[in-house]
């Protein structure tokens, strides 16, 4: 395993129209560490994870994902990323081990190494004895943990979390934590994740960089963005970088029509 | 090619699991057809019979089964819109995979699942008394079903593609669902139509399915074999390629 850069963003831009979501941003993130993206709502941060999640194409700069271009290799960038969205994306009809086999399939996991990858996945996330349940049967943790069972599936080095804690109580927050920080030690995967909990972030990731109306505002470990802002928590940092003003998001259709998506163990 | 066949089949396998778990589902949408098939079947049956036409029930029946199809199809199209709204899209979009593959395993779910629908209103027409005519022929009406289902689940696909809302969901009801099956015969026959009515009913390429069922299980070809199955067959080709087209140009 190469500790080299493994998620690489070079002069990232994004415009829609005349708003630029995301204004030349540029970072890397090891092989094996844990690298928080925070920033208030509509910051840029979910644009960003589009982009290098290869569903939304960049307007300007170049991202390198272990190596592939997601524009140009968008196949090959796509096999060496597992992602765990922000909204639930199962499929609530099938049963947990359903949904796991679907995946393994779309992802090119040979046939032969199907059930014994799913079995090792299910058990890591401690859904094994559950996997004839229907997804849509699980409580919110629940549902978090078979996606994230679901994105180890096809060993992907890079696993991209965008705010795999929301909505969930503090146990299965912990539980959660503990899982990705476990892979990173133990699979050396790179984790890229967002989060609006400043105690997460600063518990758990080995780099921090904080996004602000389209620009990175700071970088650095937990321990130098406190230090640097002067402040005792990573929250009092954050708040001193970008300011107190509440952030509007504007809804989309889905946002608006999204009442039964709602169900899905969110309050 | 046996990676490319095996996401195709786990996405039709899907959509087979999908409609076989959802009883309510089933029921819905072969009420309508059956409501048509009984009411319009019995209630007009007399009087058809009165101007010299013979069995009503002989002739609406392929009408209902390409009804019960193109709602199913449609229906099967549109899950899109469910699959995005409950998040399992983005699963399928951000995976290592051509679009057209997903297009493909989904539109052929979609439509066996439409197939089924139509066998299951075809034994309710038998019930009603409906009789096969040309059992030499009922290949061809297997042909027909197909093509009539793959022909409305691509068009079911880009609608699901091109709207976000569920909103729109009665819109393309009546819109577009109601009027193609209204304007297509399988109510009426198409012979002594007014010019104008005629003209819109040949460009419905539901028409040509309706006319092509109808004259391997029933009545004779209105239309002729070969036109018909040219007219469905262009038809279909050509909105699986808008299908496709939509559907790879969605973003999550």
């Amino acid at each position: 395993m190469t500790p080299g850069k493994v998620i690489v963003a070079h002069n990232l831009v994004k415009t829609f129209k005349d708003f630029r979501a995301v204004d030349d941003i540029s970072f890397e993130v090891e092989g094996g560490k844990i690298f928080g993206f925070l920033g208030p709502n509509g910051a840029g941060k979910t644009t960003t994870i589009k982009m290098l999640t290869t569903t939304l194409p960049p307007t300007a700069g170049t991202i390198l994902l272990d190596g592939n271009d997601p524009q140009k290799a968008p196949l090959a960038a796509r096999r060496s990323f597992g992602i765990v969205f922000q909204d639930p994306s199962l499929d609530g009809e099938m049963t947990a081990g359903e949904n796991m086999t679907l995946h393994a399939v779309l992802y090119g996991v040979p046939k032969g190494e199907r059930a014994g990858r799913i079995e090792a996945a299910l058990k890591f996330v401690g859904l094994w004895d559950r996997k004839e349940s229907f997804a849509k049967t699980f409580s919110g943790g629940m549902k978090r943990r078979l996606e994230i069972a679901r994105a180890l599936l096809h060993t992907p080095r890079i696993l991209f979390l965008d705010e795999p804690t929301l909505g969930l109580d503090p146990q299965t927050r912990n539980h959660v934590w503990e899982y990705i920080q476990t892979l990173a030690r133990e699979k050396a995967m790179t984790v890229f994740f967002t989060t609006h909990y400043m105690d997460e972030a600063d518990r758990v990731a080995d780099e921090i960089a904080i996004i602000d109306r389209g620009k990175i505002v700071a970088r650095g470990t937990p321990e130098a963005l406190k230090e640097n802002a002067n402040a005792a928590t990573l929250e009092e940092a954050f708040i001193s970088l970008t300011g107190h003003a509440i952030r509007d998001e504007p809804a989309t259709a889905r946002d608006r029509t999204r009442t039964m998506g709602r169900l899905w163990g969110r309050s | 090619m046996g990676e490319i066949m095996s996401i195709i089949y786990i996405l039709w396998l899907r959509q087979l699991k999908r409609y076989s778990r959802s009883r309510a589902r089933v029921l819905a949408s072969l009420a309508q057809p059956l409501l048509f098939l009984f009411a319009m079947g019995f209630g007009f049956g007399p009087t058809y019979q009165k101007a010299g036409n013979g069995s009503y029930i002989q002739f609406l029946a392929p009408g209902i089964m390409a009804m019960a199809i193109l709602f199913s199809a449609m229906f099967s199209g549109i899950e899109i819109l469910w699959d995005r709204q409950f998040g399992f899209l983005k699963e399928t979009l951000v995976a290592p995979v051509a679009r057209i593959q997903i297009v493909l395993g989904r539109t052929l779910g979609g439509a066996t699942v439409a197939m089924i629908q139509g066998m299951i209103v075809f034994c309710f027409c038998l019930i009603a008394g409906f009789r096969i005519q040309h059992y030499d022929l009922l290949p061809v009406a297997v042909v027909f079903m197909f093509l009539i289902a793959m022909l409305f689940t691509a068009v079911g696909t880009t609608v699901g593609s091109l709207v976000e809302d569920m909103q729109a969901f009665p819109l393309v009801m009546n819109f577009l669902v109601m009027p193609m099956f209204f304007f297509s015969g399988a109510l009426f026959p198409v012979a002594n139509l007014p010019r104008v009515l005629k003209g819109v009913l040949r460009l419905n390429p539901l028409t040509y399915g309706v006319d092509g069922l109808r004259g391997a299980l029933s009545h004779g070809f209105v239309f002729g074999l070969g036109a018909d199955l040219v007219c469905l067959g262009m038809a279909t080709a050509m909105l699986l390629g808008v299908g496709n087209y939509f559907f790879s140009r969605i973003e999550v």
